[in-house]
């Protein structure tokens, strides 16, 4: 059917719109941010109501190494995207397989953590509302940075298979946006677990 | 696609098979098919709610009824709002979204079409999931069925302990799958309105339809969550031994009822916003007049959205929370009501000084304003707590919010049919037909769910399979199920309607109410690819401005 | 298709109506249970917490309906006057596009209304939740069990079930009851309508709420948080006695049960078969706390939480299949012999 036909002196000069990517990212972050909070809630709530079990700051260990790895990680996933930007694919992937290494460094010590919390500290899940507590919102973001993880390895698979080059600096710019936020959220999790907490 | 061509010089016909007519609907990434399969899932399963709700009200027909055994009777009420409010009230606002949507911003799609496909199919599933519960609970050694734990799902009911088995998991499943679903296209709403408007549509001059799907979508990102995270919580409490809502240590069941109606007072809006749109749109072109005060309009949205945020606890009046809690919910609560109050008024003012024609969409619409006004009004007395100490969990509050429910969502649902059925198939729905459909279900509404409001102030709580004679409830009991069966029979008029219209409708034409949206300038239906052309607009009625190039609204803006 | 003007539907719609209307006012004066005489009206409070909702429910309502009247009236002016006729010519009306002042004012006026409305209605809420506890208020505790009701008088040592009894209270010397309510299990809801607006009883979550019924009688309720299969039967049952009367009822529910030789079998039967887990009976070594106490079981005038009348019939189906008149209810049959049933039902005639 016939188009819109308007004088062609309203026709806008520039009509630029924001990228879908980063606002459906945005639209994302918002929502898990909504996720999040309600776990912080529950924690922050149950701080000191549980019947039994050891305490917080009997058990706890502020992570610091493991958080700057996790915060790092950040560092350099940003300028991954920027390089990839300007086409420097070898930087890209360098400074994305580092990343990943970085990330995976910090799942690794919350893994130990849980191991020793576990198995040293007896605290689980089921043992009080604070294991309870601990072990959802921390479990939750290590899930999120687990699926991050997933999806930085991918574009490293594609980027070794020759795949990945200036074209997609804008997928990877969203999924660093992803990756900041995981890394925001920890940031949070542990002001509220490890400092709060305690 | 494939297809048997045969080849007649001068002459093509393509047979197409069924088959392949079948495949191209379920892999369809087309922001209007996917429309269309919202709106025809959430018809069937409307369907089966309304059978819930008979199986209802047969029961409450008289006091000591056993039509049902209280066991059924509790699975009936849960399945009926978890059905009616997951799987029929989301999906459908949703369907007309995203047919509406792209052809309002002069658009060829959703931003992410197979996002788009994927929360479709993720909605369905966590149906089939639902109602799969009714049939897997022989399997399981009798430990499925389904859920009965009433749609809120309170802690601790739903705690291993009183529910043992697997239909509180049914539920929470269901739910949160089609939530993720959910999640996904208003993403994709948002991304869609703030990306791919055609130029020369600034964010004010788009339709109100496209602006109140926006703030409905931003609304779902922070409103569907806290149930999504409440249900994992449940989860972990049934499953991995969790304490999250576990009275004995130290768990608290008021923490599931907060976060639970975080979720549940905020989605009551995320269901009326959609529906506002509706009005919006179809009054004005049946009064022939532009919306009054479009600005105000989309002010008062934005604020409904931000206040009804804070309402929440207005639910949990009888709960037990202190003085100053209680104060703080109602004043929200009443304040809420203003800005909704003004839409009413700005609908008022598009009619007055206006030419109205009394199509059926507008017929439905008219309704729409009283019932809703009503039902608003019913919610400041709600919304004040002390009266709430009375009303809280009786039939007053079921009238209630049915009243919104029902006389507001979905009377402006049948309007919005009506209005645009033309557009999606290219026929017209019969007037006469129609006609007999909205004054049989005004009837039957008004006969339910007026009436309903007596039991509720005589001392008639919710959820009874059954009641005492002698409370003054029998007759008003039977009264309100004559009046549903009497809906009933409307809505089987109205299916009849969809039906028949469908191949025997006066074709539509391209505009057949003389509107001023862009969807209106396409054939009907429209090519798969919506416009030959992406349109340019300088008014926000550029339908308007070319039947009407003497004095456009371009001037005005 | 023939068009049909807006007469022509108003017509048949108002047709419809009437014909609705006329059947509705049929039905309801056929109708023997006047609404007005319900036991359970929200509008017929006897209790200052009834009675403090009921004034500003009055006021609410007439504030609502007065703006329902007015909006109403203008949609349907609206709606007549600016009906568009076939004599139009097509014409398009004048296209407003809104108007600030007016905006202005449909804004301002509702903010007021609401002001008006909160201030009158937070003066009721601290009035009735604020208010303290003088010190000859008598003190229950309230207990919620799926499905019955545990009531306490911790001052007077008294341990009961399903129907509370309170004093009246004279407006010029109150003596109020105040309740706590907690919940050995699920989400309940003590709402006696005539008496006060409904708290819930939620576990690990102590509620209170006070009444001072100022006329005596039988004043009935039920639970109101769904909170499981049995729900619909868990009734309540208040009698507000006399000062005379309520001591004398104390007095009796004090002593221990009545030791009467001639059901001693029935006794026997009683102490050595499992109801002694779940009941307890004041004397004897029944000493059970899932169930209701029942010392002064024919204290009572129902049973189940009131879903039958408390008569040695309804009492021999209770025990013998629970399921027959509460389906559902926790308690399991308890499958007597004819004998011991017959036994164990003349015993619990005797406890007074």
């Amino acid at each position: 059917m016939s188009a819109i036909a308007t004088p062609i002196r309203q026709m806008p000069a520039a009509w630029t719109l924001p990228d879908r990517g980063k606002v459906a990212i945005a639209g994302l972050i918002i929502a898990e941010s909504a996720i999040f909070t309600i776990f912080v809630v529950a924690y922050l709530f149950y701080l000191g109501k549980s019947v039994t079990g050891p305490t917080p700051r009997e058990v706890l260990e502020v992570p610091i190494f493991y958080t700057i790895c996790l915060l790092s990680s950040s560092l350099t996933i940003h300028f991954a995207a920027k390089s990839l930007k300007r086409d420097r694919v070898a930087a890209f992937l360098g400074l994305w397989l580092l990343t990943i290494a970085l990330g995976s460094l910090f799942l690794y010590g919350t893994g130990m953590e849980w191991h020793r919390l576990i198995y040293l500290d007896g605290l689980t899940i089921s043992t009080s509302l604070f294991g309870t507590t601990y072990y959802s919102l921390v479990g939750l973001h290590a899930f999120h940075v687990t699926a991050g993880l997933v999806m930085l390895s991918i574009v490293a698979i594609l980027t070794l298979a020759g795949r990945v080059d200036v074209e997609q600096s804008r997928r990877t710019e969203v999924l660093a946006m992803y990756w900041h936020f995981v890394d925001a959220v920890w940031v949070v999790v542990f002001t509220v677990v490890y400092i709060m907490g305690r | 696609m494939a297809s048997n061509a045969i080849t007649i010089p001068g002459v093509q016909i393509e047979e197409k098979l069924w088959l392949d007519t079948l495949h191209g609907w379920l892999t369809t990434v087309d922001h209007k098919r996917l429309g269309i399969l919202y709106i025809l899932s959430s018809l069937v399963f409307l369907v089966f709610g309304g059978v819930e709700a008979l199986i209802i009200r047969i029961q409450l027909m008289h006091s000591h009824n056993d039509f049902v055994s209280p066991q059924v009777f509790n699975r009936m009420f849960t399945m009926h709002g978890t059905t009616m409010i997951f799987f029929v009230a989301m999906p459908i606002l949703f369907g007309f979204a995203n047919y509406l949507v792209p052809l309002m911003i002069g658009a060829r799609d959703m931003a992410f079409p197979r996002l788009n496909a994927f929360s479709f199919w993720l909605s369905f599933l966590g149906a089939v999931l639902l109602y799969f519960s009714f049939l897997g609970g022989n399997g399981l050694y009798g430990a499925g069925s389904a859920p009965d734990v009433g749609w809120w799902a309170y802690a601790p009911l739903t705690a291993r302990a009183f529910s043992p088995g697997h239909s509180s998991d049914y539920w929470t499943l269901a739910v949160m799958i089609s939530g993720f679903g959910t999640i996904g296209t208003a993403i994709n709403i948002i991304a869609t309105i703030l990306c791919m408007r055609c130029p020369g549509m600034k964010l004010s001059r788009m339709p109100l339809l496209a602006w109140l799907n926006l703030v409905m979508s931003g609304m779902v990102l922070i409103t569907i969550t806290p149930l999504s995270a409440a249900q994992i919580m449940l989860l972990i409490d049934r499953y991995l031994g969790g304490h999250f809502f576990d009275a004995q240590a130290g768990g608290s069941a008021v923490l599931w009822m907060h976060f639970f109606w975080i979720f549940g007072h905020p989605e009551v809006y995320v269901l009326i916003i959609p529906c506002f749109a509706f009005m919006s749109e179809i009054i004005p072109v049946f009064s022939r007049k532009p919306i009054f005060g479009y600005p105000v309009m989309v002010a008062a949205t934005v604020c409904i959205a931000f206040v009804s945020m804070s309402v929440w606890a207005h639910h949990m009046f009888t709960v037990g929370m202190n003085s100053y809690a209680n104060s703080f919910f109602t004043i929200t609560t009443m304040a809420v009501g203003v800005p909704t109050g003004i839409k009413i008024f700005n609908w008022l003012g598009t009619m007055w000084g206006g030419r109205i024609q009394f199509k059926v969409p507008m017929l439905f619409s008219i309704a729409f304003l009283f019932q809703f006004l009503l039902a608003g009004l019913t919610g400041i007395m709600l919304a004040c707590a002390p009266f709430d100490w009375q009303l809280s969990l009786s039939y007053f509050v079921v009238a209630h919010f049915h009243y919104v429910i029902v006389g507001g969502i979905l009377f402006a649902l049948f309007a919005a049919f009506y209005y645009w059925y033309p557009k999606m198939t290219g026929r017209m729905l019969s007037e006469r037909l129609g006609k007999w459909h909205f004054w049989l279900f005004l009837i039957g509404f008004h006969l339910t769910f007026d009436l309903m409001h007596i039991p509720g102030v005589l001392g008639m709580p919710r959820r009874i399979y059954t009641y005492e004679p002698g409370r003054g409830w029998d007759t008003l009991n039977l009264l309100i199920t004559i009046g549903t069966f009497i809906q009933a029979i409307a809505i089987l008029v109205f299916v009849a309607n969809l039906i028949i219209s469908y191949f025997k409708g006066d074709k539509a034409g391209n505009d057949p109410w003389d509107a001023w949206t862009l969807e209106w300038s396409i054939s009907s239906p429209p090519p798969a690819y919506n416009f030959a052309s992406i349109p340019v607009v300088a008014s926000r009625r550029p339908l308007w401005d070319l039947k009407h190039p003497e004095d456009p609204d371009s001037r005005y803006e | 298709m023939i068009r049909r003007t807006i007469f022509a539907d108003l017509v048949t719609g108002r047709k419809l109506t009437l014909l609705a209307c006329l059947f509705v006012a049929t039905v309801a004066t056929a109708e023997p249970a006047n609404f007005l005489s319900s036991p359970t009206n929200i509008f017929a409070p006897v209790s200052t917490p009834a009675k403090s909702i009921l004034h500003l429910s009055l006021f609410v309502l007439v504030i609502t309906g007065i703006i329902f009247a007015v909006v109403f009236t203008l949609l349907a002016y609206a709606v007549i006057k600016f009906r568009g006729r076939s004599g139009d010519g097509g014409r398009e009306p004048a296209q407003v596009y809104g108007s600030t002042q007016i905006e202005l004012a449909w804004t301002v006026i509702p903010v007021l209304i609401v002001v008006v409305l909160y201030l009158a209605t937070a003066r009721v809420i601290h009035a009735v939740q604020d208010a303290p506890q003088p010190a000859n208020a008598v003190e229950v505790t309230v207990i919620g069990h799926q499905y019955w009701w545990e009531f306490r008088y911790p001052k007077l040592g008294i341990v009961t079930a399903n129907e509370l009894h309170v004093p009246v209270s004279d407006p010029a010397h109150p003596t109020p009851t105040f309740l706590n309510l907690l919940s050995a299990d699920t989400d309940h809801s003590f709402w006696v309508p005539k008496l006060a607006g409904k708290t819930d009883l939620i576990p690990n979550h102590p509620n209170r709420m006070w009444i001072d019924p100022q006329r005596t009688g039988i004043f009935l309720g039920q639970c109101a948080q769904y909170c499981g299969v049995q729900h619909a039967k868990m009734l309540l049952r208040v009698s507000v006695d006399s000062p005379e009367d309520f001591a004398a009822w104390v007095r009796a529910q004090q002593q221990p049960a009545v030791q009467d030789a001639s059901v001693a079998a029935g006794k026997r039967v009683f102490e050595t078969t499992a109801c002694i887990n779940c009941h307890a009976i004041a004397g004897t070594n029944a000493n059970g706390r899932f169930g209701p106490d029942l010392t002064h079981l024919m204290s009572r005038a129902t049973i189940a939480s009131g879903a039958a009348q408390n008569t040695p019939q309804n009492l021999r189906v209770w025990i013998q299949n629970p399921n027959a008149i509460k389906p559902g209810s926790l308690m399991p049959a308890m499958q007597l012999s004819d004998a011991d049933l017959d036994a164990m039902v003349s015993y619990m005639e005797t406890l007074r």
